[in-house]
């Protein structure tokens, strides 16, 4: 039986990793992951989980760390934001390359500067280039959900990639909302045992791992294959979504339709302000236009097939970035809709929004304008501005 | 677990192994690191003692040892560094521009 609670996105979380009771966790403190890393630290201290909590002078070592630990053959997990994601750079490409099925929560906090601790997506989408799966919550109950997920698809033998769990700083991680929780028993049993295939503990077979390659150069080669297995991951991705749905009456998979069917203009968005944008959807419907909402779960793999099937019946699209990719054409997602539609027929006209930067509040008139936005480009057949910005002070 | 690497550089993408893990320990001695040297070490044996500090310091263990004794240089993986002969306290190797071996064995 799943117990019905009230917790913050972070501590549903920390109640996911001691759930999961991970061998090894090596994570550093920074706002607003902090108090995951608090609560899982009392959860060790207690005697509440088995792990091994390693405590580390930067979030640089707390993934390097990861890596020799998950290279040992241990299930790995770490937790940080913003300054701590970029702090972690050059090792999340490691992590990536090596195959270590480490899972991250990154709780989505804008990179300074002006120093900022507030919410965007520009920590995330700095590292979309790292080789990592990047899952996106709407809210509490799916990150902690996507938590549980994160460590079967991460693990799992057609992938062995590690994934990072994304959630909206502040909105999700502090604003304390009601979720269910599952049984302890039903989480161990859903997440089973680890059982590495060739790591550095195992003695009978040794292995080197991370070796040097530039001599002979195989790097270009070892590249396509992260490219081919992070696109196998889809299905992955899809098949724990179900069968987490089974367990939890809860179905996941690689972005959610929201009145979508027979809608004539569209948004597609990231995070918690899909709770948001669906309100004035459901508002929309009510004043019959016909209003539709895509909200992108996986951004990487990035599911350009798909979400072109599913977006190409619309007019007019809107597409919601929250992060900047200075001096490129519109944001990062923005970018890559509009590139899987190139080759459509009948594409639908796409437009992108930058919004919410530095923790800027997204509110209903602001979502509202954009569908009226679109019903204007329906109508007339002309786009005003492809890429504008939502909330700025202008 | 013996790796054969013998066509590794014709490999296919999808041939290595997952991660560019090495499935075989300490084979880095496949990799012949002798051709890096510009000066080989020479030793001199009437004035080596055998106290065995070169075959200490040497980065590359390529001094080779045996019942207590210098035996030889291992020159397929030697780099040349030198390190053994600042090291030795009896001055008993010299280190020789790789260019006279170069001409012995032209003459
Ligand atoms: S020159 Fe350097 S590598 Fe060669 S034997 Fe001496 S110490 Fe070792
Ligand atoms: S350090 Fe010099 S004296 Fe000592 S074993 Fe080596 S060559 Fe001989």
């Amino acid at each position: 039986m799943a117990k019905t609670v009230a917790l913050t996105g972070n501590a549903a979380c920390a109640q996911a990793m001691r759930q999961i009771n991970p061998d090894v966790v090596a994570a550093y403190p920074i706002t607003p992951q902090t108090t995951i890393v608090e609560e899982f630290a009392t959860f060790v201290a207690n005697g509440k989980v088995n792990t091994e909590f390693i405590n580390v002078e930067s979030e640089h070592s707390a993934m390097s760390a990861c890596v020799g630990a998950s290279a040992a053959g241990a299930r790995v997990m770490t937790t940080t934001s913003s300054q701590g994601l970029a702090l972690m750079w050059e090792i999340l490409y490691i992590a990536s390359s090596l195959r270590l099925p480490i899972v991250m929560h990154n709780v989505n906090r804008t990179l300074s500067g002006p120093i900022n601790i507030h919410c965007d997506h520009s920590d995330s989408m700095g590292a979309r280039d790292a080789g990592w799966i990047q899952l996106f919550c709407e809210n509490a109950q799916e990150a902690y959900d996507t938590t549980i997920q994160a460590i079967r698809i991460a693990e799992n033998k057609n992938v062995h990639l590690p994934v990072m769990i994304l959630y909206d700083g502040f909105i999700i991680s502090h604003a304390i909302t009601r979720l269910e929780l599952l049984e302890d028993e039903d989480v161990k049993k859903f997440v089973g045992d680890y059982k590495p295939e060739k790591y550095l503990l195992d003695i009978e077979n040794p292995v080197a791992v991370g070796s040097f390659d530039g001599l002979h150069g195989f790097y270009f080669e070892h590249k396509k294959v992260q490219n081919e297995v992070i696109e196998r991951s889809k299905d992955v991705i899809v098949k724990v979504g179900n069968e987490y749905g089974k367990l939890s009456g809860r179905s996941y998979g690689l972005f959610e339709e929201y009145k979508l069917d027979d809608a004539e203009v569209g948004i597609v968005v990231l995070g918690s302000t899909a709770g948001t944008a669906k309100l004035v959807v459901d508002q929309m419907r009510d004043n019959n236009k016909k209003v539709g909402l895509l909200k992108l779960r996986s951004f990487r793999p990035f599911p350009a097939k798909e979400l072109f099937d599913s977006l190409k019946k619309l007019k007019a699209l809107a597409v919601l970035d929250r992060s900047s990719s200075t001096g490129s054409f519109g944001g990062p997602l923005f970018g890559e809709i509009r590139s899987a539609f190139y080759d459509g027929k009948n594409s639908p006209k796409i437009i992108g929004y930058i919004y919410g930067l530095g923790g800027r509040d997204v509110s209903l008139n602001d979502i509202e304008k954009v569908c009226n936005d679109l019903s204007d480009i329906v109508k007339t057949g002309k786009i005003k501005k492809e890429i504008d910005y939502l909330g700025v002070r202008e | 677990m013996k790796w054969d690497i013998k066509n590794i550089k014709n490999w296919k993408y999808n041939q290595h192994l997952e991660g560019a893990l090495i499935p075989e320990a300490g084979n880095a001695e496949y990799y012949k690191t002798g051709g890096w040297r510009t000066e080989r070490p020479v030793i001199d044996k009437e004035k080596c003692t055998n106290c065995l500090f070169c075959w200490i310091f040497c980065p590359d263990t390529s001094v080779i040892v045996e019942d207590a004794k210098i035996k030889e240089f291992d020159y397929d993986h030697c780099k040349g560094c030198g390190v053994c002969a600042v090291e030795c306290p009896k001055s008993a190797i010299s280190m020789i521009d790789e260019n006279e071996f170069k001409k012995q064995e032209n003459t």
